[in-house]
């Protein structure tokens, strides 16, 4: 028999016991919604990991230091220390280099002090960090109260949340009033040879007055790459400007820098992609620096996704085997029904193939059906569930997140697993249909 | 022209020696035993006898339904019990034609649908596919309840669409299980007269199993007479031309 004819008598058959076949697909789509319900969460929750973390910069970033800063306490005695050639600095020239290396998108240095903020006359001990443009876009000021800096030099400053409570509980109230950042600004001295550099620096007390514009949970990628989290955060450029006096400049001075100019503790390179990371890195240490990334970490994200996805998959998968149960009672119960059915078409001249076929098709209409259904059950779960989040989410003041996606290669993928598992649960039932006795088959009452 | 394996100027059926026997617990049934017929093409033949006399099961051996367990049937040329089980659902295709004494109509389809069923098995095109169907309920004079379920129509006129059924797929064969067993003597004789006259006018060979001696004598050409699984005689009968020519005079 040709297809359209099997398909068209598959589905009359399909008719004629409404209530119990859509029963069975029913069964077919919830299956087939809780598979892509629990992947559909699994993908999402990937997204959105992914996204936050390439948002905050830490996966397509390089952290630079020069080379002796990498040394440890298994780079040899003391003496052979002395006699480690001389590690090139991190200073204005590096970061010109590091920047014109292709793929850079910026190249900025950490900056990060330890200081007094002086705020409605009292002091607070606090760390200052300066902060790029580009930190924005990571996500960490999504949602944050007040706004981020208005210009790249605005004298202005984000309190980390746990600061500003320090300031006054009511951490709203602080958006728009002014503090006091006290520092110690670095002078450089005059060498004994009369040049500027290389003569080691002076320390003055200076102040600089910022007005608080936002407060913001944590700082982005904090206590990464630096000397932990900045709990003040000013624009980099003013940061810069500041020549405040940082933790790494006293070791600097007891090391032998005459003739060079300023240096970096460290410098954070980033770049266009994670996937340009490795070989940008591997660059930046041909050039005699210390690099590192956090790209391993990306992998092992992405490893741990892979295990969470194929749990959910196989969770999901239980129920969907449930239906496959049901598809198989269905159609053992239509061969006991249309026994005698059977026989008749065997007399008219079906052969078992045709027989076969027949229950396969109906088995496969039901398997497809229930599979376009189940994938939009699956999705209507996971908006659910998004829906749901977003308005915990809002009670607690924080911004909404989408925690389900529901891909193409899903949909696809859950229809046609759907129509398979359909199928293999009607082979069984077809080919009792098809072994069918015709003359015992018409005999039947 | 659906292909018929070459029919002309040959017997419809030669049985040799056919035996149907069945283990049933310990005992070996023996549903037709020993039993040699020929059946020449475009005869009528009446299967008679008693229940359980094995004529039910010599006609499911000559419909391809069930397999000797020894002897042969060659029908139309071909020896049924060397074909394997898709050369005889080609033959139940092509060859012959069934009815039942249940009709066995599907409930769910109309008239035109259940007539169209072994067209679609037989992959005839679809637009060759009413032109047949058609020609077959002109055959019945059923064209007018076309569109109707098979409860709608009385029993006779269920038989006559299982008879058109039968016929839409142009076979030379048509093979009858009582098919007035389940109507009255009227409606029954009515269907009899109908399937001589397709027979005659198609050129048909007609074996029909029937328990009915009076209804046989009159539209059969021959009697085959069964008991316990045996053949016990074959007798012609006066024949229906005669028969039509009696009543006419």
């Amino acid at each position: 028999m040709k297809l359209r004819d099997m398909t068209e008598l598959a589905v009359r058959n399909l008719r004629e016991a409404i209530l119990r076949n859509s029963l069975t697909t029913l069964g077919v789509a919830v299956g087939v919604a809780s598979l892509v319900a629990m992947l559909s969460l699994g993908v999402g929750l990937q997204q959105l990991a992914t996204s936050r973390l390439s948002k905050s910069g830490l996966f397509d970033s390089i952290f630079v230091t020069p080379k002796t800063n990498l040394r440890g306490p298994g780079a040899g005695p003391p003496a052979t220390r002395s006699a480690a050639p001389k590690a090139r600095p991190l200073n204005e020239d590096a970061r010109e280099e590091l920047t014109k290396l292709p793929n850079v998108i910026e190249v900025y240095p950490q900056i990060r002090f330890f200081t007094e903020a002086r705020f409605d006359g009292k002091p607070f001990a606090t760390m200052v960090a300066g902060m790029p443009e580009s930190s924005k876009a990571s996500g960490s000021f999504d949602g944050m109260q007040g706004n981020f800096f208005s210009a790249a030099n605005a004298d202005e400053a984000i309190l980390q949340a746990e600061f500003a409570k320090e300031l006054n509980p009511q951490t709203s109230s602080l958006i728009g009033k002014e503090l006091v950042l006290r520092y110690a600004e670095r002078q450089a001295l005059a060498a004994p040879d009369g040049s500027n550099e290389g003569g080691g620096f002076s320390v003055v007390p200076k102040e600089k007055h910022l007005r608080i514009i936002g407060v913001v949970e944590t700082e982005p990628a904090s206590g990464f790459g630096g000397f932990g989290s900045g709990r003040l955060l000013i624009p980099l450029a003013v940061a810069e400007t500041l020549r405040a006096a940082q933790v790494n400049d006293l070791r600097d001075v007891l090391r032998d820098t005459s003739g060079e100019k300023p240096a970096y503790a460290s410098l954070t390179v980033r770049v266009k992609s994670p996937s340009l990371v490795d070989a940008t890195e591997a660059k930046i240490k041909e050039m005699g620096f210390g690099a590192f990334s956090l790209l391993d970490a990306s992998k092992s994200l992405r490893i741990f996704f892979s295990v969470f996805d194929l749990l959910l998959g196989i969770f999901g998968s239980l129920a969907l085997a449930v239906a496959t149960l049901g598809i198989i009672n269905t159609l053992v119960m239509a061969i006991l029904e249309r026994r005698r059915e059977i026989g008749v078409l065997k007399a008219l001249g079906a052969a078992d193939s045709d027989v076969k076929q027949l229950f396969f098709v109906e088995a496969g209409v039901m398997g497809l059906a229930g599979g376009v259904f189940g994938v939009f059950f699956g999705w209507l779960i996971g908006q659910t569930l998004t829906l749901g989040t977003n308005i915990y989410l809002k009670r607690q003041d924080l911004p909404g997140v989408q925690i389900s996606s529901v891909p193409w290669w899903l949909i696809g993928g859950a229809i046609a697993f759907a129509l398979l598992v359909s199928l293999i649960a009607g082979l069984y039932p077809a080919s009792r249909a098809a072994k069918l006795n015709p003359v015992d088959a018409l005999r039947y009452e | 022209m659906t292909p018929t394996m070459g029919l002309n100027q040959q017997n419809a059926f030669q049985l040799e020696h056919v035996c149907r026997h069945y283990a049933m617990g310990g005992a070996s049934i023996r549903a037709v035993d020993d039993v040699s017929l020929t059946v020449p093409s475009e005869e009528f033949l009446a299967l008679l006898g008693s229940s359980g006399s094995g004529k039910s099961t010599l006609l499911n051996l000559m419909a391809g339904l069930d397999r000797p367990t020894n002897g042969s049937i060659v029908a139309a040329g071909r020896n049924l019990a060397e074909l394997n089980s898709l050369e005889l659902a080609r033959y139940r295709r092509e060859t012959v034609g069934m009815v039942f004494q249940s009709f066995n109509l599907l409930p769910r389809m109309t008239l035109e649908e259940n007539v169209e069923l072994p067209l679609r098995l037989a992959e005839v095109e679809r637009n060759d596919r009413a032109a047949r169907v058609r020609e077959a309920l002109e055959h019945v004079r059923l064209t007018k309840r076309m569109g109707h379920r098979p409860s709608e129509l009385s029993g006779g006129e269920q038989q006559r669409t299982a008879i058109a059924r039968a016929l839409v797929n142009r076979p030379k064969i048509l093979l009858a299980d009582e098919p007035t067993g389940n109507l009255d003597s009227a409606t029954g004789e009515a269907i009899l007269t109908l399937l001589r006259e397709i027979q005659s006018h198609l050129g048909m060979t007609v074996v029909m199993v029937t328990h009915e001696r009076p209804l046989a004598e009159k539209f059969a050409d021959r009697l085959a007479t069964m008991g316990d699984g045996k053949l016990l005689s074959t007798t012609p009968t006066a024949g229906y031309a005669q028969a039509e020519a009696k009543v006419s005079q």
